[in-house]
């Protein structure tokens, strides 16, 4: 599959796709060409979106889950490139492979529960047919979701752009790079909640160190009471 | 010349079922939190691909918003865990049922 995908994503090479037989009959212009290297694009972005959720879903180990978690991430900002959307791609992988996912591989050998939780193994299950109803309900929603989408088209809500040229955060085809129409966009027309999500992260981290701190002094002091009670006893 | 957005739509669609199933299956409170992520970064897909629908800007402006939230969100919810964990050693979400009634 990999040595299929390269040749398409790098090389525009008419000789080398025609002669791997997966799109021998499209490789006849460059347009014909780029359609199949988009299709390229999105099912190698697909496949690494989709193996990482079934990773993320099936795998025992939380560390194993995280690093399937990456997959899906790189997955996705395969299909922000891939949509124009290259800012995205980047934040994507800096601060959600980046950040986020090295936050969860902290906290999770932080805490020492990387090894595969024998009790979820055991089979001593709390609540009877959990599992399958669970999985029958997640089976549900995406049905549904499909079958509305066949229903109805996919309803956004939205006028839409005819009657107003480049909607409200101004149009996506444009003149100039997509980080710059970005910046635009937010400093200008959504300044206030982009202030408003400063306000949030601050908040977040004031709230983090509270929540850890907190309950750190309590516990120490707790022990240390008790070891006082202990010596006095 | 590009893909219809119709299918990055019902990928985006897959990849949500597949969050909500793992938030219901699994019990690690981690892994729980992982499988939101998914879910956020399936509709994260979904606005993007509307706003190359609609070739408007506010579906990555969204995204950029859901993005700072769901950093605060993270944050805030491993803070959570780790306060939980150093009360009782509980990595299961079936062993925090202290609210019993």
């Amino acid at each position: 599959m990999l040595a299929a995908v390269l040749p398409a994503l790098a090389g525009f090479h008419t000789g080398a796709l025609s002669s791997s037989g997966i799109v021998a009959n499209a490789a006849s212009s460059g347009r014909a060409l780029a359609h199949a290297s988009a299709w390229v694009v999105f099912f190698t972005g697909a496949v690494f979106i989709l193996a990482g959720a079934f990773g993320v879903i099936l795998l025992r180990n939380p560390v194993h889950c995280a690093l399937m978690l990456v997959v899906t991430l790189f997955g996705v900002a395969i299909e922000f490139i891939d949509q124009a959307a290259d800012f995205l791609a980047a934040v994507q992988i800096i601060v959600y492979a980046g950040a986020i996912v090295i936050l969860f591989l902290f906290v999770i050998m932080f805490l020492g529960v990387d090894r595969v939780d024998r009790r979820a193994t055991m089979g001593s299950e709390p609540t009877k047919l959990q599992r399958p109803l669970a999985i029958l309900l997640g089976v549900v929603t995406l049905v549904e979701i499909l079958v509305l989408s066949r229903v109805q088209h996919w309803s956004t809500g939205y006028a839409g752009t005819a009657s107003q040229p480049g909607g409200f955060a101004g149009s996506l085809t444009g003149p100039g790079e997509n980080i710059q129409k970005l910046g635009q966009s937010i400093y200008t027309r959504y300044l206030l909640p982009f202030e408003m999500t400063a306000a949030l992260l601050v908040i977040a981290v004031v709230a983090a160190v509270v929540l850890s701190r907190h309950q750190d002094s309590v516990a120490g002091e707790m022990s240390r009471s008790e070891q006082e009670s202990m010596v006095d006893e | 010349m590009n893909v219809p957005g119709a299918w990055y739509l019902v990928l985006a669609a897959i990849l949500f079922g597949l969050g909500a199933t793992g938030l219901l299956v699994r019990r690690n409170v981690l892994v729980m939190f992982m499988c939101v992520e998914l879910m956020l970064n399936a509709v994260n897909l979904t606005f993007v691909t509307f706003g190359r629908l609609e070739n408007d800007l506010g579906g990555q402006v969204s995204v950029f918003f859901v993005l700072v939230v769901a950093a605060a969100e993270v944050v805030v919810g491993l803070a959570i865990i780790v306060a939980m964990f150093r009360r009782r050693a509980a990595a299961t979400a079936d062993d925090i049922d202290s609210l019993k009634g």
